[in-house]
């Protein structure tokens, strides 16, 4: 069986920033998925620089949703999203240069880029937020 | 796909942390499995390097392969099973299975993903000339929500069970909110890998 305050617990309010963040990440997914679908030819930019932007722009509002908040496990946070943004920066960086081996040049580059930067900060955020709502902060 | 702890009629204050004080704390990541990673990977990149078409063949058809049994696997068939396991059982597997599979899945949708792009532009299957490329685009939306899914969803999910299984006294409700999270996402990449299934057979064929 399982205590009722042992449920309450688990099922307590948070920020909806977990659905933020995966927002966040279909955002660049569907820009990235834009411009792969034009390969080898170049993609109009601004579709995909609207993608980025609102993606840039829901993650934010989550990272200010979360920061807001003054019962959490904070320690836990930063020690889980901090290893898991190591991986992601070594992931991000092989990603990035195979963008540059591939020849991928100026503003594409650019956007690119900067999908790849969102890419790198919403998983360490989405793992070390869904640890850290499970710890105590005591 | 459902996990219902309270099936069982075992007091997990008393069943879990007398087993979990007993025993060696629970693994995040499998250290000694690395190594393997490693190989893995390094031997990606160099399928990828050499353009090797075997290689990459071999890659691309043998991690999306292992990747949609075991995503199917674990949505449609362990699931319902460790939702009728007692706390304690579902706990001891839990604790096994999940570190085993903060590398497995990781390591098979990279094997998998990497290989499959360097195919298809080694192939021309990326030019918006190629006859099939909006079953190739239509792949690109499908491993799209699937990412969303596993990185936002099941990966957060596997590991914040696993760090709740080291704490002296886990949480039950905690652990089947998060078990049944992970199994639906598992079920749902599961299903969405009968869309790739029929997508590649479409491109191969």
């Amino acid at each position: 069986m399982i205590a009722p305050e042992q449920k309450a617990w688990a099922d307590r309010k948070v920020p909806p920033v977990t659905g933020l963040w995966m927002l966040s990440l279909a955002l660049i997914a569907g820009g990235v998925s834009y411009l792969a679908a034009y390969l080898p030819k170049r993609a109009p930019l601004a579709p995909a620089v609207g993608l980025l932007a609102a993606s840039a722009i829901v993650l934010g509002i989550g990272v200010v949703l979360l920061a807001r908040q003054r019962e959490f496990a904070w320690t836990r946070f930063r020690q889980v999203a901090g290893w898991t943004f190591l991986a992601y920066v070594v992931i991000a960086g092989m990603i990035e240069y195979a963008f540059i081996y591939d020849h991928t040049r100026g503003a594409v580059l650019v956007v690119m880029t900067l999908m790849l930067l969102v890419f790198m900060l919403a998983p360490p955020l989405l793992v070390g937020f869904t640890v850290a709502r499970f710890q105590h902060t005591s | 796909m459902s996990v219902p702890v309270a099936a069982a009629g075992h007091s997990v204050s008393a069943a879990v942390p007398e087993t979990l004080n007993r025993e060696a704390p629970v693994e995040i990541l499998p250290v000694k499995a690395l190594p393997v990673v490693a190989v893995i990977v390094a031997a990606v990149i160099a399928a990828i390097g050499t353009n090797s078409r075997w290689a990459l063949d071999f890659f691309h058809v043998a991690g999306g392969g292992i990747w949609t049994a075991l995503d199917l696997f674990l949505g449609f068939v362990l699931g319902p099973i460790l939702g009728r396991l007692s706390i304690p059982a579902r706990v001891e597997l839990t604790k096994r299975l999940m570190p085993k599979l903060v590398l497995i899945i990781p390591v098979l949708v990279t094997m998998t993903l990497a290989a499959g792009f360097q195919l298809a532009r080694y192939n021309g299957m990326l030019d918006t000339s190629f006859p099939r490329h909006t079953w190739v685009v239509a792949s690109f939306a499908v491993v799209g929500v699937m990412a969303v899914i596993a990185i936002g969803l099941l990966e957060p999910a596997n590991i914040a069970v696993l760090f709740e299984l080291r704490k002296p006294q886990p949480n039950p409700a905690v652990i089947e909110k998060l078990m049944r999270r992970f199994i639906f996402t598992a079920g749902i990449t599961g299903a969405m890998q009968i869309g790739t299934l029929i997508i590649m057979t479409r491109l191969a064929s």
